[in-house]
């Protein structure tokens, strides 16, 4: 149970960083990444995924 | 260091090839009283002197001060039809595309660095590539609290949409941040669906006019709560047309009411290449007169601002003119520490204090002449200036980039805005497709003032006529502007010109960024 993003259609600008509850997401080698192990989908925190709420290019999908 | 220059030899007076090493002659723009200018006369002082050297927001200004705005802050909040940040190619110029982010750390060593090269520089700005306080800003407000550290000479802005800014203005007021832009394009939700599909915003996101409603209540209530703190508010507005052309017009109230101290009516920049929503679904950009048209219905509103050229996020130097790639992150790595020493640019503006005074006295000389042969009652017409700077008439017609838009009459000699087009002698030739497409930038304009022309783009200016006028050259453009007009009213009393009253012209989608090639 977890989000992913799909790094061709990232603009690495980092909007999913700054959202999410778990710090979860993080720069690795030029690229945002989510952490399966730290990622809850945000349930119990608020009503939808953060980091596919705000992310422009619609591009963190579940994995 | 560099030092003070004189203005002239700063804008390459008397050069007609684009200088070399001069800083600032690429593009260049002059002129002084542009609408907004008139400083104290019709703005309060206190206004006046924290927009005097603020080249985006005084028009005179922007003749003889740089800013420089730095890209630290990618993440959006909202999404607007007119944009798609997707989309970053260092050949585009619209707002909000940048080739190059920024750490705040690099931010700062690269206004350092800017800023003891150019001396103009009195302003940094942050507008993007995404949104100013997004992300809770946390790289804007980290990049003003060094900034204000180690240059507290230089003045701070930033542009918003607005969506966050409630809960930043006291961030802002707590770092002298005495400049904010806000981009409202409308004050009706249901103008607001039309141009923003959503908006994220308490955790969650927002469609239709449920986001618009969140979006115009955050903005209202930030615009007031800038003002309240005594910290100027400009507002951009994107004029879109079938959209909220007319509409714009209870912008202007609603944002002037709220204490706005000027309202930039921008054209929409649409092409189906940016991949916008607008772009690929045929929305067009206003003409230049339908720009003018709104612009003029706002006039006597919150003062109108029409020098703006939709510079990029990362625009380096003075407006219009782009210096970016002469300092990009490599660049700025190799330069090591950069000292900072503030003297050049306080000379530098005593400087500009002291020309600008002899300026007013000779405007308001040629004024008067006007009036007192031609009267109050004739028509204003439009001339087009080729121009790099320094207020003069000192470009060739070939190498122009972009044109300056005067109108001219009775009441004085007021910049209206910029045309773009291509350098018609781009490679040493003229060519006939780009002469064209100048005609039809200043199609609206009864004349061209150039430095120097050749017969064959002057005969077709001609024919299609636009009268190309070399006598004034390097002369400064407002004084010129009025001698003109005095000759051309008398010309056209005796029926020997024909007034160009009803034509309009066609706006280039992109922002001026003049590169060297
Ligand atoms: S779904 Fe929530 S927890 Fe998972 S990465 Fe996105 S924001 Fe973080
Ligand atoms: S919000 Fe989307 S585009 Fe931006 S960094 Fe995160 S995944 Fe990439």
């Amino acid at each position: 149970m977890a989000y992913k993003i799909k790094s061709a259609e990232c603009t690495v600008c980092g909007a999913c960083e700054a959202e999410c509850p778990n710090i979860a997401i993080s720069l690795k080698k030029g690229t945002y990444v989510i952490d399966p192990a730290k990622c809850t989908e945000c349930q119990g925190q608020f009503d939808s995924p953060q980091c596919a709420a705000v992310c422009p290019a619609d591009c963190c999908v579940p994995a | 260091m560099s030092n003070v220059v004189s203005l002239d030899s700063i804008f390459g007076l008397g050069q007609l090839a684009p200088p070399e090493v001069a800083p600032a002659a690429a593009s260049g723009c002059s002129s002084s009283s542009c609408g907004s200018s008139d400083g104290p006369a019709d703005m309060d002082p206190a206004v006046w002197d924290k927009v005097k050297n603020h080249p985006c927001y005084s028009e005179e200004a922007h003749h003889y001060f740089a800013r420089m705005h730095v890209a630290v802050a990618p993440a959006c909040n909202i999404q607007c039809n007119y944009c798609n940040r997707k989309y970053d190619c260092s050949n585009e110029s619209r707002p909000g595309v940048v080739s190059e982010k920024l750490t705040p750390d690099q931010a700062i060593k690269k206004i350092l660095a800017v800023a003891q090269e150019i001396p103009q520089l009195s302003v940094i700005g942050i507008a993007g590539p995404g949104d100013s306080l997004a992300a809770a800003g946390k790289n804007t407000f980290a990049t003003f609290e060094h900034l204000q550290k180690k240059a507290p000479d230089l003045k701070l802005c930033l542009s918003t949409n607005g969506l966050a800014l409630p809960e930043h203005v006291d961030t802002i007021a707590q770092y002298n941040i005495d400049h904010v832009t806000i981009t409202i394009n409308m004050v009706d939700p249901e103008v607001g669906a039309q141009i923003y599909p959503w908006i994220f915003h308490k955790h969650k996101r927002w469609t239709g006019l449920d986001a618009a409603k969140i979006l115009h209540e955050q903005q209202m209530l930030g615009l007031e709560m800038l003002t309240a703190r005594g910290i100027l508010v400009k507002v951009n507005s994107v004029m879109i047309p079938g959209v909220n052309d007319e509409h714009l017009l209870e912008v202007n109230k609603a944002v002037k009411s709220r204490g706005a101290f000027l309202h930039n009516i921008m054209p929409l920049i649409s092409d189906p290449a940016h991949g916008t929503y607008f772009g690929l679904n045929g929305q067009r950009g206003p003409t230049a007169q339908e720009l003018k048209v709104v612009q003029d219905a706002c006039e006597g509103g919150a003062k109108l601002m029409r020098h703006c050229r939709q510079c990029r996020a990362d625009a380096v130097g003075l407006l219009g003119e782009d210096r970016g790639d002469e300092f990009t992150a490599d660049k700025i790595e190799a330069m090591g520490v950069v000292a900072y020493d503030d003297e050049a640019r306080r000379t530098y503006r005593e400087h500009v204090e002291a020309e600008r005074a002899g300026r007013n006295a000779s405007k308001a000389a040629a004024q008067a002449e006007v009036q007192e042969t031609v009267g109050v009652e004739a028509e204003p017409i439009l001339i087009a200036v080729a121009t790099k700077g320094g207020e003069r008439i000192n470009e060739h017609f070939g190498h122009a980039r972009e044109f300056q838009i005067y109108e001219v009459g009775p009441g004085g000699a007021k910049f209206v805005g910029h045309r773009r087009v291509d350098q018609y002698c781009e490679g040493g030739s003229g060519d006939v497709d780009t002469l064209d497409g100048v005609l039809a930038a200043i199609n609206d304009c009864t004349a061209v003032f150039v430095a120097k022309i050749g017969g064959c783009p002057s005969k077709s200016l001609a024919d299609a006529g636009i009268e190309p006028v070399d006598r004034f050259a390097f002369d400064y453009i407002e004084e010129s502007a009025l001698a003109y007009f005095k000759d051309y009213a008398e010309r056209l009393g005796q029926g020997v010109v024909r007034s160009r009253a009803g034509q309009d012209a066609v706006i280039r989608t992109g922002a001026l960024t003049a590169r060297r090639a």
